[in-house]
């Protein structure tokens, strides 16, 4: 089973809930933990994970051969991304728009383009304990992130469950990280800001066929118009976190959730069943 | 010559427009005739990249030589100069009052793009 947890706003706790979530499920059967957040990867220093693996990561970008080239501009017109341009005589590549689809190689019909490759960074994989550990560093001034969380997800062995700790925001990272998960698992905090968010992440994963489930995280600091969202929208609400110093106290001292409070290990096992069990009765979503 | 003046409206009384590659169109004008059309630039006011590269495409096509324009990002910029376009940034006020001083020669041609790639996007 394949369950992601994102959120919408950043900071409200995905990583805290995916850390003890994952060292919850250990008790169910076997785990593996994907930190798909390759901007900013956090998880390891929660899951301290013996890395054994590093993997350049690349995409394939389009180089002109100029004496072959007809500037028919086909290229230009074929990229999505807008990475080509043709301009009279001249063949101009933005390899940093590039998304590596090779259309324009592919299509070219003086079989002028040629392929390069442009590193976008690095998976990693270890174990963290009896659980298996994958994430990615994106190269610093790199912006496409989707090629390597595609990569890191790659790694994915036969576990019986999969974690994956999404990166912050509703857009093409999240997407990649979630689209072929079983559950999405949505942390929110009940503020205004937090609420906002939500809404735009619910309305994602609805788009996406995914199922979702909300962990209030910091629960009492705020108001209740989170609840009352989820209430009309039927998405149940599986855990509140109340806000308490303690725990941001063990979050910065790198400690998961349910190791420096043991009472939070039985809530995060049966967030745990409830997820599953969502999961796999509802599977018209 | 032809030269194309970036516009948030339709015609010589419109305010030039500060973005480049999100304009909403390219008021092209003839200095020798004092001829002009609308070229709309609707498809790249939304576009998630490479606005400013299809623009610039537009533009060149259109056979304009020159640009007159608010502000232009980095890859428009070297867009137009592989065209041999050249680029005058910091132009304002109405349409017609870029083309005057153009005319006028008092409009300097950028030496590069004078803002960050996306600018033009959701400020």
């Amino acid at each position: 089973m394949k369950i992601a947890v994102a959120s919408g706003k950043g900071g409200t706790g995905k990583t805290t809930v995916a850390t003890s979530l994952a060292l919850a499920l250990e008790a169910a059967g076997t785990v593996e933990f994907f930190d798909c957040d390759v901007e900013e990867p956090n998880a390891h220093l929660f899951l301290n994970p013996d890395i054994e693996e590093r993997t350049p990561v690349s995409l394939p970008v389009p180089v002109v051969d100029k004496e072959k080239c007809t500037h028919c501009g086909l290229c230009a017109k074929v990229c999505e991304f807008n990475a080509m341009a043709v301009i009279k005589d001249t063949v101009l590549v933005f390899p940093e728009l590039c998304h590596g689809c090779t259309a324009c190689w592919v299509l070219c019909p003086a079989d002028a383009i040629g392929q390069e490759q442009r590193e976008v960074g690095v998976a990693e994989s270890g174990r963290a304990g009896t659980m298996a550990f994958h994430h990615g560093w994106l190269r610093i001034g790199e912006a496409m992130s989707p090629p390597l969380i595609r990569a890191v997800k790659a790694k994915a062995g036969n576990t019986d469950f999969a974690v994956y700790d999404a990166p912050p925001g509703t857009s093409c990272p999240v997407v990649e990280t979630v689209r072929d998960v079983d559950a999405v698992v949505l942390v929110t905090e009940p503020t205004p800001f937090g609420l906002n968010d939500l809404v735009l992440a619910a309305d994602m994963v609805a788009a996406l066929g995914k199922l979702a489930g909300v962990v209030v995280n910091r629960a009492g600091i705020g108001d209740d118009e989170v609840t009352k969202f989820c209430a009309a929208r039927n998405i149940p609400i599986l855990l509140e976190i109340p806000f308490d110093r303690r725990i941001a106290e063990a979050y910065s001292r790198g400690e998961p959730l349910v190791t420096a409070f043991p009472d939070y290990r039985a809530k995060f096992e049966a967030l745990g069943e409830a997820v599953q069990k969502i999961a796999t009765v509802d599977t018209g979503c | 010559m032809k030269i194309a003046i970036t516009t948030s409206g339709d015609n010589l009384d419109a305010p030039v427009d500060p973005r480049f590659g999100r304009a909403k169109a390219f008021l092209v004008y003839d200095t020798d005739s004092a001829e002009w059309s609308l070229v709309d630039n609707a498809q790249n006011v939304n576009a998630a990249q490479g606005a400013g590269i299809q623009s610039a495409t537009t533009v060149v096509n259109t056979g304009a030589e020159a640009v007159l324009t608010g502000n232009c990002g980095p890859r428009a910029f070297a867009t137009l100069s592989a065209a041999n376009v050249k680029i005058y940034s910091g132009a304002a006020g109405s349409v017609q009052e870029a083309i005057d001083k153009f005319k006028a020669g008092e409009l300097k041609a950028s030496g590069g793009s004078n803002v960050d790639a996306h600018f033009g996007m959701g400020m």
